[in-house]
């Protein structure tokens, strides 16, 4: 179960002088469960590849799976599929609209067809689920600080209950401290529910501190997809397509020609702190 | 569909039409616009075709990108030419049930789509070959003599160079916000009228704040870049005519001369 | 005194109700000093609401203080006369790139503010080619801003402002809305507009790894300045930073952690080599 996708490709004004091959040929298996990262530089595809999985974008052509159900039959519901597979877009503050943060939550529930007190429910939950309170329901989305209004334009797809929510660039324009408040809140929220998350994002840190795999695009392809170990391992190939390894990364494999024993691949400042002191302990 | 207006943006390109004076291309935008208004016969069509064709070639801007304006009004147009076909009077070809189609009415929607076509892309060509700040610099001049009365030429033609410059920012972010209305299953497509206008709300009402954002930014990034109104500013491309422009001033005389002789004489 | 002084400066936003009655004073900037040498390249760091932005505006004189005063180039900004001056000796740059350009053509855009100068049309170009060229734009000239993509555009609107010959540029966090590419493309400009044409750089930002070449670093909090001083002096502070809702590097975060678990390595490490370096001694043994 989960997503999968078999030879898309996009095209973008496929028929005059803008044609423009977004995506080619890309394989890809999401498992449910998984927490996935999808990193490549501006124009990469990114946003592209993720527009198809809740179908705002069809594919030119190839396949689209989701739980083994072809998305491009003509009997199946993009609804359905729209509630399974919440997209947050980038500053997805920009679409609030509602006169309070509560009703504007309820918005995505109601259109499923849900009654107000269902919808009103699940938008206290996903509200919750977001580090909002209740004396935050009945403020104007407009008077909120950004993280805040950023927080409650997710709560708005989280109320759909989706068991895959993708976030394109969650952190951008964020400061450091509102940064990991929502990256710790959305890897609270796969630790706790076990949704499948994927998180579209331009910092390999962030990206190595949550993720368990790595899909790296370029030029509309699938680059590389394993887990961040792997991926960052191959600094120079990432290098190539504009993109790079941690800085904490480097700097192992800087201290590695000094002590050999130090591992190459660490990703994260934890786990090298640990390789260090453990290194360092030894050579005394 | 958002993507495919070309109205009012520029196209890059090096052509004699890019480099004719705005004041040139405004007079002869507003006579082609007109004359095409009152065409009839075949003689007339032909020499506006003939016009438009040679000033497209000159314009260097693929027809094809042209075209892609007439997308947007594809609709209307559709519209405009069944209401003629259906409802002119006049002997008979086809009855269809209630409906019966006229040789007048199949005339007139011909007449009807072609002048609509015509002044799409007439008035479109302007645009493409003339930058907005261009373009409202040859009109703040043109209309330079109505600031003896102070009607606010300056003001006018920069609201209308920067509402030019945001069209294509504001389509892009319309497009952006409808899609992430429809990530949360909102449905602007079924229900009847009211409930789909009501649909709009979500869409509008983001628009219209992040219209309000951009516009403050913007009246602040021109503080801070010296903006003071009109008075004591100078101008990086001053208009002055050349000679090309005394040429196409006079050609638009000989086309007017050759039109209404048409006219008359016809 | 230097390029820009500030002395005691203070800005408070008030919110009044329906009656008109003050409802709420929020003071943006309360009580801030500052003294920017000309050349210097400056880093101002703070969270969202810390009151960096307001300072900013106010050393463009968008923003006149409500208490203390501001000097630019000796000039008093809260004096009417001097409006204009100001903001042509201290630039401003500001965060979103798409809501500061003004006209459709790069070349036009960066012409804007020369025109409003009232500078003659030969020196206009001259003015426009000398900036685009500072920021490597100039192949751009004849582009739309449209197509360009977000670190080109913030480079037009630095461009912009070169155009205007300021002495001084407030970048107020130019780089917050661009991908990596970007914000290195920004910065590097910045850098060296700040080393080749000696223009003071007064650099907004959260993003750490950009200030690690300022000469020197402010941290605002609370629209006060907390922590002033080198980057090293700054970045050796890690446990305040981090409550002041900020981050260091990787590298310094690593050479802090091992510091606290009783490696000896120097405090306030910046760079990848500093941190080899003080490392290496330990293999020698």
């Amino acid at each position: 179960m989960g997503i999968r996708l078999e030879h898309v490709n996009y095209i973008y004004s496929p028929d005059n002088a803008f044609r423009k091959q977004a995506l080619r040929d890309v394989n890809l298996e999401i498992q449910d469960g998984e927490f996935i990262g999808l990193i490549g530089h501006t124009g990469s595809g990114k946003s592209t590849l993720i527009q198809h999985l809740n179908g705002l974008l069809r594919a030119t052509s190839g396949q689209i799976y989701y739980n083994e159900q072809n998305i491009y039959d003509d009997k199946y519901r993009m609804i359905d599929l729209r509630s399974q597979v919440g997209l947050v877009f980038q500053y997805p503050e920009h679409q609030l609209f509602e006169m309070t943060v509560l009703k504007d939550v309820c918005y995505g529930p109601k259109n499923l067809g849900l009654d107000d007190d269902a919808a009103v429910e699940r938008a206290k939950e996903a509200l919750a689920m977001v580090g909002m309170t209740e004396k935050d329901y009945s403020k104007s989305p407009f008077e909120l600080s950004g993280g805040q209004k950023r927080r409650v334009a997710i709560a708005g797809v989280l109320a759909m209950h989706p068991q895959v929510i993708v976030l394109d660039e969650p952190t951008a324009g964020l400061d450091p401290k509102g940064r990991n408040d929502i990256l710790n809140q959305i890897s609270a929220l796969h630790r706790q529910t076990g949704i499948t998350i994927i998180l579209v994002s331009h910092s390999m840190e962030d990206v190595a501190k949550y993720v368990d795999r790595i899909i790296v695009m370029n030029r509309g392809e699938v680059f590389m997809d394993d887990t961040p170990k792997e991926i960052f391992r191959q600094s120079e190939a990432l290098e190539r397509v504009g993109l790079a390894a941690p800085q904490v990364t480097y700097v192992m494999r800087q201290l590695h020609k000094i002590f050999p024993e130090l591992p190459e691949d660490v990703t994260t400042v934890e786990e090298a702190k640990e390789a260090l002191l453990h290194c360092l302990e030894a050579d005394k | 569909m958002i993507r495919d207006i070309t109205i009012g943006q520029y196209y890059p390109a090096n052509s004699v039409i890019h480099r004719l004076d705005p004041r040139v291309k405004l007079l002869g935008t507003i006579v082609f616009v007109v004359t095409v208004f009152f065409v009839n016969d075949l003689m007339g069509l032909a020499l506006a075709t003939v016009a438009l064709a040679a000033v497209i070639g000159l314009s260097k801007v693929p027809l094809k990108y042209m075209l892609k304006g007439l997308k947007a009004i594809f609709i209307l147009m559709i519209f405009t030419v069944l209401l003629n076909i259906f409802l002119t009077p006049g002997t008979e070809l086809v009855h269809l049930g209630f409906l019966k189609i006229t040789k007048e009415g199949l005339v007139l929607a011909g007449k009807t789509a072609i002048r609509l076509i015509y002044l799409i892309v007439g008035s479109t060509i302007m645009t493409l070959t003339t930058t907005p700040n261009h373009l409202t610099d040859g009109l703040e001049k043109a209309l330079g003599p109505l600031k003896k009365i102070h009607f606010p030429v300056h003001e006018l033609a920069m609201t209308m160079s920067i509402a030019l410059r945001f069209i294509p920012i504001l389509m892009e972010e319309t497009d952006k916000i409808m899609k992430a209305q429809q990530a949360r299953c909102a449905d602007f497509e079924s229900g009847n009228l009211i409930q789909r206008m009501k649909s709009l709300i979500p869409i509008l009402v983001p628009l219209f704040i992040s219209a309000i954002r951009r516009a403050n930014d913007l009246a602040m990034a021109m503080e801070a870049r010296c903006y003071h109104g009109g008075v004591g500013r100078t101008k990086m491309k001053p208009l002055v005519y050349a000679l090309r422009d005394y040429l196409a001033y006079l050609l638009i005389l000989v086309y007017i001369l050759i039109w209404t002789g048409v006219k008359v004489w016809l | 005194m230097g390029i820009i002084k500030a002395a005691k400066l203070f800005y408070d936003y008030v919110s009044k109700d329906e009656h008109d009655e003050i409802e709420e004073v929020i003071h943006a900037v309360s009580g801030v000093d500052l003294d920017v040498e000309a050349g210097q390249f400056i880093a101002i760091l703070g969270h969202n609401g810390s009151g960096k932005s307001t300072l900013a505006k106010q050393m463009n004189a968008l923003l006149v203080p409500t208490g203390g005063t501001l000097w630019v180039k000796e000039m008093d900004t809260s004096q009417p006369e001097n409006v204009w001056n100001v903001r042509q000796t201290a630039g401003m740059v500001f965060q979103n790139p798409d809501n500061q350009i003004i006209a459709s053509l790069v070349e036009e855009d960066v012409g804007f503010g020369p025109e409003n100068l009232g500078v003659p049309t030969e020196d206009i170009w001259k003015r426009v080619n000398q900036g685009l060229k500072s920021v490597g734009m100039l192949e751009y000239s004849h582009h739309s801003p449209n197509r360009l993509s977000g670190g080109q555009k913030q480079r037009v609107a630095i461009a912009g402002v070169m155009a205007m010959e300021p002495e001084c540029i407030v970048l107020d966090e130019p780089t917050a809305m661009l991908d990596p590419n970007g914000r290195k493309e920004v910065i590097e400009t910045v850098r060296q507009l700040n080393q080749e044409k000696k223009v003071t750089v007064i650099l907004i930002t959260h993003y750490m790894d950009e200030v690690v070449h300022a000469d020197k670093v402010y941290v605002m909090d609370d629209g006060k300045i907390v922590l002033s001083g080198t980057p090293r002096q700054v970045f050796s502070q890690v446990e305040y930073l981090k409550q002041l809702r900020l981050d260091v590097p990787q590298v310094t975060e690593l050479a802090y952690e091992l510091r606290q678990s009783g490696v000896d390595v120097p405090e306030g490490i910046l760079t990848i080599e500093e941190l080899v370096e003080s490392l290496e001694r330990f293999k020698s043994r």
